[in-house]
C-alpha cells in the first residue's frame, strides 16, 4: 500500500468527522451496486485513522527496509537503523516499517517496547547518558543519575519539555578508569560527582 | 514412517519420530495438564511457546524438568509425568501464575470454563503464599470483545490466532517482564485496531482475559417490556453446538429443543436465520448470475470473482486490508441483517407492530455479529435492524439461568413465515456451505434445468483452501473456498494481482466456518468437535424436504407480496449494503 501512497502524494485527503463515514444509505446505491464497478472506482472513505509523515522520511524508511530485502526477520536491524536515522521511533515511523516489511504494526510495537534500546520519545538536543555499569555504579553513578533527574526534573528515558536534554542509562563505555562516567552527546565526562552535575549542565546553557 | 520407542510412566509407547512428549503420553491415555499449549490438530493450528511450564515432566538423565509440549520424544527416553517432584513443581508454577491474577472468580465471565481455575482445582490449591505487586491494566471494551488483561497469563494463544491463523495482526505481546501484556499497536483500543472481531482470540483464551460483550441483560430487559414485540432468529451453526453446553455429544442437533427453550424464555416469535440464508442465496445467487452474464458477454467493467459477504469478520477484514477491492464482494447483506431488515419492515407491517416497538434478537455462533448489528448503515433513524446479538454460549447460560430443563424439552417448530427454511439455508454454518447453497439455486436459475443431485461433495471438507469446478450445463464455474482469514488473504492477494482463476469465492473467517465461530461453546482444541458439528448440519440438510433456497414457499411468498424480484428495487433498499475503507494508512505530506 505504501508504494501506492508515495505515487499519489498529490492527492489531498480531508479528514471528515467519523460520524459521517458510515453513511452507506443503500437507497443511493440503488441499481448500481458498487460491486459491478471497476476496482479503481472504489471511492476512498476519508475518515480512517491517519498518520502524517513527510515524503522524505517515508522514503528513507522504505529504503532501509529495502536494504534488508524487506525481510520480516530483519525487523530488529531495520528498527536499529531507522532509530539511528531519526533518533527515535514514533508511531508513524513504526507504521511505515510495518508496511515496508509486511508485518503487523502491533508486532513492530511489540519489538520496540521489548528492547530498552528502542525509544518512542525523541532524545534531547544534548542527550545525557549515565553509565550504570558495575564500575561506575560502585563509584556512585546512582547518585549522579539521581542528581541529573532532580536537576532536570525528568526520569530515565524522558526528555525535558524544551527538548534540550534527555536522560538515558547505559552499561559501560569502556572508560572504567574514569568512573563514574557521563556522556553528553559525544563528549565524555569522567569522575563525575553529584556536585559537578550543575557545572556540566551549565556548559550547555547559552548554546 | 520412522518411529521411536520411549517409556512414559512405566509404559512403553511407540510413536512417530518428531512427536512431543505431551502427545506421546496422550496416545496411551496419559493426560499431562497444560495451560499455554493449544492445538487444533489436523488444522495446522498450534501454540506451544513453552512459557507456562505447567506441563513439565521428569526425564531420566536430565537435571531440570522439561516442558512436555515443547520437548520431542526420543528413542529410549524414560519419562515420569506425575512424580512427586513434578506435582510439586506444577503446584508452585500454578501458584505463581495465580499470584499475579485477580481473585474475582465469583464474578468472572469465564468462571466454570476457565482453564487456570480448573488447574487450581485439580492441584488442590487453597492458598497463594506469594504476596506482592499485581500487574494492572485498563479494561478495553469494543463492540464485540472485552480485553481484561489483568487476567492474562501470557499464553499467547490469542496472538497466535490473530497473527498466524487470521493474519489480522491486531494483537501482539508488548512491553517486557512484569509489564508485558498482549495488546494492539501503541496499546490503542481494540476498536481502533485492525481487529475484525472474529473472536478466535476469545475462543482460545484460557482465562477471562478475552471475553465477549454480553447482551443477555439487554435481552432480558426487552423481554420484560410489555410494549415490545421481541423476535428471535437463530443462526444455522447454533443448533449444531448448543447441545454441548448441556452435556450432549458434539454433533447432536438440538433445533427443536432450542426453539422450545426460546419460546419458554418469552420470545414472541421464534424465527430462523436459515430463512434469511435462503433469502441471501436468492440475492447473492442472482447477483452472481448477473455479473457472470455481463462478464461472459464481454463487459469489462464487471469484475469477477464475486465474493460472499455473509461473514462480518470477513467483511471487516477486507475493509481493513483490501480497501482497493471493495467492489469485489457481493453487496448482499449477511443473513442476520437481511433477517432484521425484513422483520422490521415486511413482518412488522404484517402483524401491525411499529418498527420502534419491535426488538429483534439474534443468536449467533459469532462475536463479529455483535459489531455488525451496531453498524450505522444497518439502522433506520437510529433504530437498528437487529437490536441485540447473543452468542451460542450466552443463550446456553440464559437457558440455565431460567431453570429450563433443556434435556426434557419437547421438539417444537419455528414460527412462520420467517421460520421456514430449506436444507440450503442450514448448511450456511459450514465452510463451503454458502457456496453449495448458492450453486443449488444458481444452477437451476441459470440452466433452467432441475438439479438432480443437490449435494456438491467437492465443495465440502476442512482443508483451508479448496477449489472445484462445477459444470453449469456446459459452463464451467470455478469455485474457491477459504476458511480462516490467512487462507482468505491468499485468495484475495491473487484477486488483487489479477491472477485469480475463480468466478466465485466463499470466505468464512473462522476455522471450519460458523460452526467454529468465536461465540460457540469452547472446543478446547478438539477439532473433531468441529467436524461433528459440520456433519450435524449436513445431516439436517439431508433430512429437509426442501433443499433449494428458491423453493422455500415463504421466500416465494415474500417476493410475491413484498420484494417483487431478487436484486430488484426494494431488495436493493433492504437487502444490499456498501463497504467502507477502514485501512490505516500513512499519509505523506
Amino acid at each position: 500500500m505504501i508504494s501506492k501512497i508515495l505515487t499519489d502524494t498529490a492527492q489531498t485527503r480531508s479528514a471528515k468527522n467519523p460520524e459521517t463515514k458510515k453513511s452507506g444509505d443503500p437507497v443511493t446505491q440503488e441499481l448500481k451496486p458498487a460491486a459491478i464497478n471497476s476496482f479503481s472506482a472504489a471511492e476512498k472513505d476519508k475518515t480512517k485513522v491517519k498518520i502524517k509523515l513527510s515524503e522524505d522520511k517515508a522514503h528513507k524508511i522504505l529504503e532501509i527496509c529495502a536494504s534488508y530485502n524487506n525481510d520480516p526477520g530483519e525487523l530488529i536491524n531495520v528498527l536499529h537503523e531507522t532509530q539511528g536515522e531519526f533518533g527515535y521511533l514514533p508511531a508513524e515511523v513504526q507504521e511505515v516499517v510495518a508496511q515496508g516489511l509486511g508485518v503487523s504494526t502491533a508486532q513492530v510495537y511489540g519489538v520496540v517496547t521489548f528492547y530498552s534500546y528502542f525509544t518512542m520519545i525523541p532524545k534531547g538536543r544534548f542527550p545525557i547518558s549515565i553509565c550504570t555499569g558495575t564500575a561506575c555504579y560502585v563509584r556512585g553513578a546512582e547518585k549522579v543519575l539521581e542528581e541529573f533527574k532532580r536537576e532536570l526534573n525528568i526520569g530515565v528515558g524522558e526528555t525535558t519539555e524544551d527538548g534540550k536534554f534527555s536522560i538515558n542509562c547505559l552499561r559501560c563505555v569502556g572508560a572504567c578508569g574514569l568512573a563514574p562516567v557521563v556522556l553528553v552527546g559525544e563528549k565524555v565526562y569522567g569522575r563525575v560527582s553529584p556536585e559537578s552535575v550543575k557545572t556540566i549542565l551549565a556548559n550547555y546553557e547559552e548554546k | 514412517m520412522e518411529t521411536i520407542k520411549l517409556t512414559i510412566d512405566n509404559k512403553i509407547v511407540e510413536v512417530e519420530k518428531g512427536t512431543t512428549v505431551l502427545n506421546a503420553a496422550k496416545q496411551i491415555g496419559i493426560d499431562i495438564p497444560t495451560l499455554c499449549h493449544f492445538e487444533l490438530c489436523d488444522m495446522g493450528i498450534e501454540n506451544k511457546p513453552g512459557g507456562c511450564r505447567v506441563c513439565v515432566v521428569e526425564i531420566d538423565g536430565r537435571r531440570n524438568l522439561a516442558p512436555s509440549c515443547a520437548t520431542e520424544a526420543t528413542e529410549g527416553m524414560v519419562v515420569q509425568t506425575h512424580s512427586i517432584r513434578v506435582m510439586n513443581a506444577r503446584r508452585t508454577i500454578t501458584k505463581l501464575i495465580i499470584s499475579d491474577h485477580p481473585f474475582d472468580c465469583l464474578v468472572c465471565a469465564k468462571s466454570g470454563s476457565c482453564e487456570l481455575q480448573a488447574l487450581a482445582t485439580k492441584f488442590g490449591i487453597r492458598e497463594i503464599p506469594y504476596q506482592g505487586e499485581k500487574s494492572t491494566y485498563r479494561k478495553d471494551t469494543s463492540p464485540s470483545i472485552i480485553r481484561d488483561v489483568d487476567k492474562c497469563i501470557m499464553c499467547r494463544r490469542c496472538e497466535m490466532m490473530c497473527n498466524e491463523v487470521q493474519t489480522v495482526g491486531a494483537l501482539s505481546a508488548v512491553n517486557r517482564g512484569f509489564k508485558a501484556v498482549v495488546a494492539p499497536a501503541f496499546e490503542m483500543d481494540l476498536e481502533k485496531s485492525p481487529c475484525t472481531y472474529c473472536g478466535q482470540c476469545v475462543s482460545v483464551c484460557p482465562t477471562g482475559a478475552l471475553t465477549e460483550v454480553d447482551h443477555t441483560i439487554s435481552v432480558i430487559r426487552a423481554l420484560s417490556d410489555k410494549t415490545k414485540t421481541v423476535v428471535v432468529q437463530t443462526a444455522p451453526a447454533v443448533r449444531a453446538a448448543l447441545g454441548e453446553e448441556f452435556g450432549l455429544e458434539p454433533g447432536t442437533s438440538v433445533t427443536g429443543k432450542m426453539v422450545s427453550a426460546l419460546r419458554r424464555l418469552g420470545f414472541k416469535y421464534v424465527f430462523d436465520t436459515d430463512f434469511a440464508a435462503d433469502l441471501t442465496i436468492m440475492e447473492e445467487g442472482t447477483e452472481l448470475l448477473q455479473r457472470l452474464k455481463k462478464h461472459l458477454s464481454g463487459d469489462s467493467d464487471v469484475k469477477l470473482p464475486i465474493l460472499t459477504s455473509c461473514c462480518p469478520g470477513w467483511v471487516n477484514f477486507f475493509e481493513h486490508n483490501f480497501p482497493d477491492l471493495l467492489d469485489v464482494p457481493s453487496t448482499a447483506k449477511s443473513p442476520q441483517q437481511m433477517f432484521g431488515a425484513i422483520a422490521k419492515s415486511y413482518f412488522a407491517e404484517k402483524i401491525g407492530v411499529k418498527r420502534e416497538d419491535m426488538v429483534v434478537v439474534s443468536v449467533m455462533p459469532c462475536l463479529a455479529k455483535k459489531y455488525e448489528c451496531q453498524r450505522d448503515e444497518f439502522k433506520v433513524n437510529g433504530n437498528p435492524d437487529v437490536d441485540f446479538s447473543l452468542s451460542t454460549r450466552e443463550l446456553a447460560a440464559f437457558i440455565k439461568q431460567a431453570n429450563i430443563d433443556f434435556m426434557d424439552l419437547p421438539d417444537e417448530d419455528f414460527d412462520n413465515p420467517m421460520g421456514e427454511s430449506t436444507g440450503a439455508g442450514v448448511i450456511f454454518g459450514n465452510t463451503g456451505g454458502v457456496i453449495e447453497a448458492a450453486c443449488r439455486t444458481a444452477y437451476e436459475l441459470h440452466t433452467g434445468k432441475k438439479l438432480e443431485k443437490v449435494e456438491f461433495e467437492v465443495l465440502r471438507g476442512m482443508d483451508g483452501i479448496r477449489s472445484a469446478t462445477i459444470d453449469f450445463d456446459g459452463l464451467p464455474l470455478n469455485i474457491g473456498i477459504a476458511h480462516g482469514l490467512a487462507n482468505a488473504r491468499k485468495l484475495l492477494d491473487d484477486v488483487r494481482a489479477g491472477i485469480s482463476k475463480y468466478h466465485a469465492i466463499e470466505i468464512m473467517a473462522c476455522p471450519g466456518g460458523c460452526i467454529g465461530g468465536g461465540g460457540q461453546p469452547f472446543h478446547h482444541g478438539h477439532s473433531e468437535i468441529l467436524k461433528k458439528r459440520a456433519e450435524a448440519l449436513y445431516a439436517e440438510d439431508a433430512g429437509k424436504p426442501i433443499r433449494k433456497s428458491h423453493e422455500n414457499p415463504f421466500i416465494i411468498q415474500l417476493y410475491d407480496e413484498y420484494l417483487d424480484r431478487p436484486c430488484g428495487h426494494r431488495s436493493h433498499e433492504l437487502l444490499h449494503t456498501a463497504y467502507f475503507d477502514k485501512s490505516q494508512e500513512v499519509v505523506i505530506e
